[in-house]
C-alpha cells in the first residue's frame, strides 16, 4: 500500500512532511512530484523531517511525499568495480550516457548494479540441493574484473537448506541462482542484495592488524606504517598534500579493492582518477588500477545532504568486498566535509550545537565510522580473512589541529600523518611532519618486514628516525649559535639528516620512478645512507672534519639523494656501485 | 518549474534586514523569484528562502530600505532566477543582476538559463591540461595556469591585484593557438575607481569587444552580490559549452560576496560558524568556484580567476581559507615584497597551482620545467630560513654555501620575480632566468634536477666555459 504524506515546509534541503503514516527514522522518502530522494532525520508526532539529497528548488508546500519503508541502502553485487557513483550510489557515468548532459540533472533514477549485464556464474560445492547454507557462505563466483573474483555469498540475513540451484551459466543479477528454505519459508538468492548503509555488516571475529599495508611511500612504510585493517587520518591545511597522498595510497597500496570517496572536494580530482587509473598499472598485479577501484563522488558543488550519506555508502561497499576475503582500502577525502554536512543538517533541525556548531553526536559518528575498519574473520565458509583499512583526510579550518574534527578523529585512529604547511611551502612533499606524526602499528608490522624483506628493518628504521629526532633538537641550538659553531659529530648528524630528508623522505608523486618505492628499495636506500653515517662518524672521531668529508664525497652524496628518482625498483644493483664509490672515497680520507 | 503564472500579495507581516515574511500565500515554490513593488512604484527583485503552509520568507536583493508592510506588492513570479544569455552580450556592460546599463539594446535571448546552474557531472569533466602562458615568470615558471583552472588571487587592501589580473588578462595565450579568450568580468561590491580601471583597461586593449562586464559597485545593494557571480558564470557556461569559446572569468572581490552571505545568515538568525560566517559558506563558495573547467565533447572551457582581499592580510581567515580548500591553488600577493618595490609581489612559497603538473613538460613547455621549478622552490625556501638565521647569528656564522643561498634569494627576487607591467616573458625566457640564478649555487646543491637537464641547460655547460 502506498504511504503518502504532504510537504508543508521547505527550507533548503530540509523538507517537512506531514501525515505520512507511521514514518520510520532513516526511512527513504520520495519528495514532491519529481520524487526526489530523501531520508527521515527526525520524527515529531505525525510530522517527519526529511533531508533531501537533491536541490529542492521549485518544490511547493502541498506536494506529495511517499514513504518507501526502507532505510537508505546500497546495492551489492557484481558490476560495482570500475564505476563512479554519487553520494547515494547513483551511477554517474551511466547518468551521463542516459541524460546526455554534462550536468547532473535532478530526479534521475538509475540502478547502481547494472541489470542488463550477464555474468558467468560458477557455482561452488556449497550450492547443491539439500546442502545447508548460512550467511556469508560462498555459493559461487563471478569474474567481475580480471582482478576481482567476485564471491557470491549467502546474504547476512538468509539461512536454510538449498532447495533449488542453477548450474554454471550466464545470469543477470536479477536472476535467482538458488532457493533456500528455512522453516517452510522459501527465499530466492540472487547475485545481488541490498544492505542498509548505516548498519555495519556482521563478521565473526576481529583480529589484530599485523600485516603492513605497503604503500610505496617511504615515509609511510618506513616511519609511520599503516596496517591492513588499520585506521589513519591525514590532517592538513589546504594545499599540504592530503589528496595527492590519498591518490597515491589508492594507486600503489597492496590492497585488492580500493574505495575512493570524494566527499565535498573537487570534481577534477575525481576526473583525474577516472582518466588516470584505467591507464596506470597496479604494481602488484600489473593490471589497470581501475579494475580494483570504486569511486564515490559527492563533490563540493553537489548537494550537501548526500555528502553525509556518501561515507556510509562507501564503507558498506568496502565491508562487502571484505566479506569476500579481500583486503580493502577505503580513503575518504575529506571527512571534515562530512562532519560539516552533519553540522548543517543539525543546524537546520535546530539542534543544540556543541563545539563550533557541530552536533554533540559528532564524536560518536566518527567513532562508529572508524570502528567499521578492521581485519576480521568473516562469516560463512570457507573460512577467510578480510580487511578494511580506512584513511580519512581531515581539513582543519586555518590549518588548526585543535579544532573539533581533528581532535575527535585522533581518538579513533591509530596512524596520524600530520601535514605541515611549512614543508609544503618549501615543496618538501609528502609534507608529513616526522616529529608530530605517529603510527601505533610499528611494532605489529615489524615481524612481517623481518620475515619478508630484511631482518634488520626495525633497527634501520629506528636509526633513521632517531637521526631525524636528533636533528630537530640540534636545529634549536643552531637557531641560537649558528651551524658553524656546532661540534663536528653534531654537524655530521645535520648532514646525514639532510640526506635523509632530501633523498629519502622527499618523494615526488609525479615522478615515474620516485612515485612508488618497493620495500626492497626502501631498505637499500636506508642502508646506504646509514653506511655513510657509520663510516663518516668514525672519520670524525679520528679528527677529519665534516667539511672535508663533504668536499670529498659531495658528488656521491648528491647521487645518493637523487637515487630516489634515478634508480628504479628493479635496478637495485646500482646501489652497490654507488656504495663502493662512497666507501672508496671515504677510505681515502682515512689515509 | 512548470508554472509560469505569477501571484501577487500585499501581506508583509515582518521586515527584518534584507528579509520579508509574507503571510497568507499559497502555492509558492522554494527558491522562486519574487518582484517587490513599493508604494512609490520602485521595483526590486528577491527570492524565496523558505516556504511553509501559508507563509514565505523572501530575501530582497536590492535591500528593504523604503519597503513598508502596507502598500508594498509582492509578486511571486512562478520561476527561479533566470537570465537571457547570448553571444551578443560580449562587448556589453550590465548591472549585477544582468540588466544592460550601457544604453545599448536589450539582450535578445538565445536561451534563458537558471543562474544557479547545475553541478557538472564529474564523469563528464576532462582534466585541464593546456598551458596558458601569462608572461609572468612567478606564475608560468612556478605556479603554472592551465585552461579550465580556477586559480584565485589572494591579495590585501592596496596591493596591485587588479594590475596583475589585468596583465594576465592581456597577455594570456595558449601557445600554438591564435584564439583569444573571451572575458567575463564580474565586479562584486568593488569601488567605482577599481571598476573604472578595468573598464578603461578593456577599452584601451581592445579587449572590450570580447568582454562582458557585470557591475555591482560598493554603493549598490549588498544582496545583489550573491547573484552577480552566478549571473556572470551562467553566461560563461553558455559561451563555453554552447558557443565553443575559451572564457576567462574574473570575479572581484569575493570578500564582499562573503560579507553579504554573512549578513543574510545573521538576518536569518542561523548558528554562526567561524568569525560569524555561516557554516555552509564552504558549499556556497564551491557552487561558484566549481563552475569552471573542461568537459568532454565540448570545445570551450571556463578558466576562473577570482580575486579576494584577505582581511588583515590573514590567509587563515575563513574567506581565503575556504577558498583555498576549493580552488585549484592560489596566487598570494605579499605586502613585504610590495613595500620593497617588487612587482608583481607574488609570494611564491605560499602560492600553488595544483594543475601545473599536467600543463608542463616536453611538448607543452620544456622538459626541464618541473625540475627547475622544484629546485627554485627548495632553494628559495632554504634561503628564507637562512635569512632569518642570519639576522640572529650574523651572516659570518653561515657557511660559504649558505651565503650563496642568500645571494640566490636576492637574485631570485630582483631578476626572476620582478618584471614590468608590460613585460611579457616567454616560458623559455622564464626558465632561462631560473637557470641563471640557480647557477649561483654549487652544482651539488641542485638535488632536485636530473643530470641530463643540468648538462643541457646549466649555464656552465651551455656556454662551454667552466667557472
Ligand atoms: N607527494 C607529492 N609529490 C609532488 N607534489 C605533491 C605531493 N604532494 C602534494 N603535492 C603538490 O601539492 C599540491 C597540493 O596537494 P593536495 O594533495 O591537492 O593538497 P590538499 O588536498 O591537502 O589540499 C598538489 O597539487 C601538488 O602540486
Ligand atoms: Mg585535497
Amino acid at each position: 500500500m502506498e504511504r503518502k504524506g504532504r510537504v508543508t515546509r521547505i527550507s533548503g534541503s530540509l523538507v517537512v512532511v506531514d501525515d505520512l503514516p507511521s514514518p520510520q527514522m532513516y526511512e527513504v522518502v520520495e519528495v514532491g512530484e519529481q520524487r526526489l530522494i530523501g531520508e527521515v532525520v527526525r520524527i515529531e508526532g505525525n510530522r517527519a523531517y526529511v533531508q533531501v539529497y537533491e536541490s529542492t528548488s521549485g518544490i511547493r508546500p502541498g506536494e506529495p511525499a511517499y514513504g518507501t519503508g526502507d532505510p537508505l541502502s546500497v546495492e551489492l553485487g557484481p558490476g560495482l568495480v570500475g564505476q563512479i557513483f554519487d553520494g547515494i550510489q547513483r551511477p554517474l557515468t551511466r547518468i551521463l550516457d542516459v541524460t546526455k548532459s554534462v550536468f547532473v540533472v535532478r530526479g534521475v533514477k538509475l540502478e547502481a548494479v547494472p541489470r542488463d549485464v550477464k555474468y558467468t556464474f560458477k557455482p561452488s560445492e556449497k550450492l547443491k540441493k539439500g546442502e545447508k547454507v548460512g550467511p556469508g557462505d560462498v555459493i559461487g563466483v563471478v569474474e567481475e574484473t580480471p582482478l576481482i573474483k567476485h564471491q557470491i555469498m549467502v546474504p547476512p540475513n538468509v539461512r536454510g537448506r538449498v532447495v533449488d540451484a542453477v548450474g554454471e551459466g550466464d545470469y543477470t543479477v536479477d536472476d535467482p541462482i538458488a532457493f533456500v528454505e528455512f522453516e517452510g519459508d522459501k527465499k530466492a538468492v540472487k547475485m545481488m542484495h541490498r544492505w542498509p548503509v548505516r548498519r555495519s555488516r556482521p563478521f565473526r571475529e576481529k583480529l589484530e592488524p599485523q600485516l603492513p599495508l605497503i604503500t610505496g611511500m617511504r615515509i609511510i612504510d618506513t616511519l609511520f606504517p599503516m596496517a591492513k585493517g588499520g585506521t589513519g587520518a591525514i590532517p592538513g591545511a589546504f594545499g599540504t598534500g592530503k589528496t595527492v597522498t590519498l591518490h597515491s595510497l589508492a594507486m600503489w597500496s597492496d590492497a585488492r579493492v580500493v574505495i575512493y570517496i570524494g566527499c565535498g572536494e573537487r570534481g577534477n580530482e575525481m576526473t583525474e582518477v577516472l582518466e588516470k587509473f584505467p591507464t596506470y598499472k597496479d604494481p602488484w598485479t600489473g593490471r589497470p588500477m581501475m579494475e580494483r577501484t570504486i569511486l564515490i563522488a559527492n563533490t563540493s558543488n553537489m548537494p550537501v545532504s548526500a555528502r553525509e550519506a556518501s561515507i556510509y555508502v562507501g564503507i558498506t561497499i568496502a565491508e562487502y568486498y571484505r566479506d569476500m576475503g579481500y583486503d580493502v582500502l577505503l580513503v575518504a577525502d575529506s571527512t571534515s566535509r562530512w562532519a560539516e554536512a552533519l553540522r548543517e543538517i543539525s543546524g537546520r533541525l535546530e539542534e543544540m550545537p556543541a563545539e563550533e556548531g557541530y552536533p554533540s553526536y559528532l564524536q560518536s559518528r566518527l567513532a562508529e565510522f572508524y570502528e567499521r575498519a578492521g581485519r576480521v574473520v568473516v562469516e560463512g565458509s570457507p573460512e577467510r580473512i578480510g580487511s578494511v583499512t580506512v584513511v580519512g583526510a581531515v581539513s582543519p579550518p586555518g590549518g588548526d589541529f585543535t579544532e573539533p574534527v581533528t581532535t575527535h578523529t585522533r581518538r579513533y585512529i591509530r596512524v596520524f600523518w600530520a601535514l605541515d604547511a611549512s614543508l609544503a611551502y618549501s615543496r618538501h612533499y609528502p609534507a608529513i611532519n616526522w616529529i608530530t606524526s605517529y603510527s601505533a602499528y610499528v611494532d605489529l608490522v615489524s615481524s612481517w618486514w623481518a620475515e619478508n624483506v630484511d631482518k634488520e628493518w626495525r633497527s634501520l628504521r629506528d636509526e633513521i628516525h632517531n637521526i631525524l629526532l636528533r636533528e630537530n633538537e640540534l636545529k634549536e641550538i643552531v637557531r641560537l649559535i649558528g651551524a658553524e659553531n656546532l661540534s663536528e659529530p653534531d654537524k655530521l648528524t645535520l648532514e646525514v639528516a639532510r640526506i635523509i630528508r632530501e633523498g629519502f623522505l622527499k618523494q615526488n608523486a609525479y615522478d615515474r620512478i620516485d612515485a612508488f618505492t618497493s620495500p626492497q628499495k626502501q631498505v637499500r636506500m636506508m642502508k646506504i645512507i646509514l653506511r655513510f653515517n657509520t663510516i663518516a662518524r668514525k672519520l670524525v672521531e679520528s679528527g677529519v672534519t665534516v667539511k672535508a668529508i663533504r668536499e670529498t664525497v659531495d658528488d656521491v652524496l648528491t647521487d645518493i639523494i637523487k637515487s630516489r628518482f634515478t634508480i628504479s625498483n628493479d635496478d637495485l644493483s646500482k646501489f652497490d656501485e654507488l656504495e663502493s664509490r662512497l666507501v672508496e672515497k671515504l677510505e681515502s680520507l682515512a689515509k | 518549474m512548470a508554472a509560469q503564472y505569477f501571484r501577487e500579495y500585499e501581506t508583509i507581516r515582518e521586515i527584518r534586514g534584507p528579509l520579508l515574511l509574507i503571510e497568507k500565500v499559497s502555492d509558492v515554490a522554494f527558491d522562486e523569484i519574487v518582484e517587490v513593488e513599493t508604494a512609490s512604484g520602485d521595483k526590486r527583485l528577491g527570492r524565496v528562502l523558505e516556504v511553509g503552509m501559508g507563509y514565505a520568507v523572501v530575501q530582497v536583493f536590492e535591500g528593504t530600505t523604503g519597503i513598508t508592510p502596507r502598500g508594498t506588492k509582492v509578486r511571486f513570479m512562478g520561476k527561479t532566477m533566470e537570465i537571457p544569455v547570448s553571444e551578443a552580450m560580449l562587448g556589453r556592460i550590465f548591472d549585477g543582476l544582468g540588466r544592460p546599463i550601457d544604453g545599448g539594446p536589450n539582450i535578445i535571448a538565445e536561451e534563458r538559463r537558471d543562474v544557479n546552474g547545475l553541478p557538472i557531472n564529474p564523469a563528464a569533466r576532462a582534466y585541464p591540461e593546456d598551458f596558458i602562458q601569462t608572461g609572468v615568470s612567478a606564475i608560468d615558471g612556478m605556479n603554472t595556469l592551465v585552461r579550465g583552472q580556477k586559480l584565485p588571487l589572494f591579495s590585501g587592501g592596496g596591493l596591485p591585484h587588479n594590475m596583475l589580473a589585468a596583465q594576465i588578462a592581456r597577455q594570456a595565450t595558449v601557445r600554438g593557438e591564435g584564439e583569444e579568450f573571451a572575458v567575463v568580468f564580474a565586479a562584486i561590491g568593488i569601488k567605482y575607481d577599481e571598476a573604472l580601471f578595468f573598464r578603461k583597461f578593456f577599452e584601451e586593449t581592445g579587449a572590450i569587444k570580447r568582454a562582458a562586464i557585470f557591475l555591482n559597485l560598493a554603493d549598490e545593494p549588498a544582496m545583489i552580490r550573491l547573484i552577480t557571480p552566478r549571473v556572470a558564470l551562467t553566461l560563461a557556461e553558455y559561451l563555453a559549452f554552447e558557443r565553443d569559446m575559451h572564457v576567462l572569468v574574473i570575479l572581484s572581490d569575493l570578500t564582499n560576496y562573503c560579507e553579504a552571505l554573512r549578513e543574510i545568515s545573521s538576518a536569518r538568525e542561523e548558528v554562526p560558524g567561524r568569525q560569524g560566517y555561516p557554516g555552509y559558506m564552504y558549499s556556497d563558495l564551491a557552487s561558484i568556484y566549481e563552475r569552471a573547467g573542461r568537459v568532454t565533447g565540448k570545445k570551450g572551457t571556463i578558466t576562473q580567476m577570482p580575486i579576494l582581499t584577505m582581511p588583515a592580510d590573514d590567509i587563515t581567515h575563513p574567506i581565503p581559507d575556504l577558498t583555498g580548500y576549493i580552488t585549484e591553488g592560489q596566487i598570494v600577493l605579499d605586502r613585504g615584497l610590495y613595500n620593497r618595490g617588487i612587482y608583481p609581489p607574488i609570494n611564491v612559497l605560499m602560492s600553488l597551482s595544483r594543475l601545473m603538473k599536467e600543463g608542463i613538460g616536453p611538448g607543452k613547455t620544456r622538459d626541464d620545467h618541473g625540475d627547475v621549478s622544484n629546485q627554485l622552490y627548495a632553494a628559495y625556501s632554504r634561503a628564507q630560513e637562512l635569512r632569518n638565521l642570519a639576522v640572529i647569528v650574523g651572516e659570518e656564522s653561515l657557511s660559504e654555501t649558505d651565503r650563496k643561498y642568500l645571494r640566490f634569494a636576492d637574485a631570485f627576487e630582483r631578476k626572476f620575480l620582478s618584471q614590468g607591467f608590460y613585460e611579457n616573458r616567454s616560458i623559455e625566457e622564464t626558465l632561462d632566468i631560473g637557470w641563471d640564478i640557480l647557477s649561483i649555487l654549487p652544482e651539488s646543491e641542485l638535488t632536485n634536477i636530473k643530470d641530463e637537464y643540468i648538462k643541457k641547460y646549466h649555464p656552465k655547460y651551455k656556454s662551454g666555459s667552466s667557472k
